[in-house]
């Protein structure tokens, strides 16, 4: 019991890790007429952000997904429940470090990946398998002592 | 004269008690949007799914309960896969598949679980049958005649 005690009851551990990464094929946030698939990253290491204009929490990840920005793991930004204007304005606010951002308008997306609050963040590895996820903001101790190592050790298995 | 009196204020009680029933029905049902589908088998089976599921939000509250946006959005796709006739197992395991297990309001029974849906029953158990037993074992011995002389002996001094 003691050590239940100090298991954060509200994180729901996700069923999609180990899994392959449910399909996205969404418009492009800054450019509604072109579309981005989920299978165009196959080969690559990368994240997908959940996150939300009307998220405060997400202010304070962004910082850090802003010096997070490396060429070998694109973050992809999945734009939750928004409205396309206040999006861009948000991004033009506090910074794109983005891949691309996709609009998810009504929720569907996050809805197949389990996604219950914002912000959230997934791994995904080489061959499209949700590697870990990270339910609220990141802070940087999540990016150096989680993120990081995991990418690493991702990418020298790939190299074996 | 205070006979008519009291039957009156009964009939007022009794019209009260079953107005203060209605309200207690409907007012949850009245938070939720309103569905309609096109059999009854659909709508019952829908109200039981609702209560089944958990919102992931507010999650001590199952969908049935729950206002939240999340919560609202999973009954949409609920009341989706009923009107395409998708069974209710088939409707559970596309919310586990996505939320995991917790998503079920009622765990699962299986060898993870058990501990927790019998523990009440274990915890009676010890307490209507080994604690009496317990103290029992370790209520003090009466002393015998020679063993009370003794002790009256050894407080004199």
């Amino acid at each position: 019991m003691v050590l239940g005690l100090r298991i954060d009851p509200s994180i729901v551990p996700s069923p999609l890790i180990g899994k392959p990464a449910p399909l996205i094929s969404l418009p492009r946030l800054d450019m509604p007429d072109k579309s981005f698939s989920s299978v165009d990253l196959r080969g690559q290491i990368w994240l997908l952000n959940v996150w939300a204009s009307w998220c405060v929490s997400c202010v304070a990840e962004h910082s850090l997904l802003m010096k997070f920005l490396r060429d070998d793991v694109p973050i992809v930004g999945l734009n939750y429940k928004d409205m396309t204007g206040d999006a861009l304005d948000w991004l033009a606010k506090y910074g794109d470090p983005y891949y691309t951002s996709l609009a998810d308008a009504d929720g569907s997306i996050g809805l197949d990946w389990g996604v219950y609050g914002v912000p959230e963040t997934f791994l995904i590895d080489q061959q499209g398998i949700v590697q870990y996820k990270h339910i609220g903001p990141l802070s940087r101790a999540d990016i150096d002592n989680t993120i990081l190592p995991r990418v690493r050790e991702l990418q020298g298995e790939k190299t074996q | 004269m205070i006979l008519s009196r009291l039957k009156i204020s009964l009939r007022y009680i009794r019209l009260l008690c079953l107005w203060v029933l209605i309200c207690g029905v409907i007012t949850p049902a009245a938070t939720l949007e309103l569905v309609e589908f096109d059999r009854e088998e659909q709508t019952n089976r829908y109200n039981a799914l609702i209560d089944e599921l958990r919102c992931l939000v507010c999650q001590n509250q199952s969908l049935a309960d729950s206002n939240a946006d999340l919560a609202k959005d999973m009954r949409a796709v609920v009341i989706d896969m009923i009107r395409n006739n998708h069974d209710d197992e088939v409707i559970i395991r596309f919310m586990t598949e996505r939320y995991g297990d917790f998503v079920r309001y009622r765990p699962l029974l299986d060898s993870r679980t058990a501990l927790l849906w019998f523990m009440p029953f274990i915890l009676i158990l010890l307490i209507f049958i080994w604690l009496p037993a317990f103290i029992r074992s370790h209520r003090a011995v009466p002393l015998s005649a020679a063993e009370r002389q003794q002790a009256a002996r050894l407080l004199q001094e």
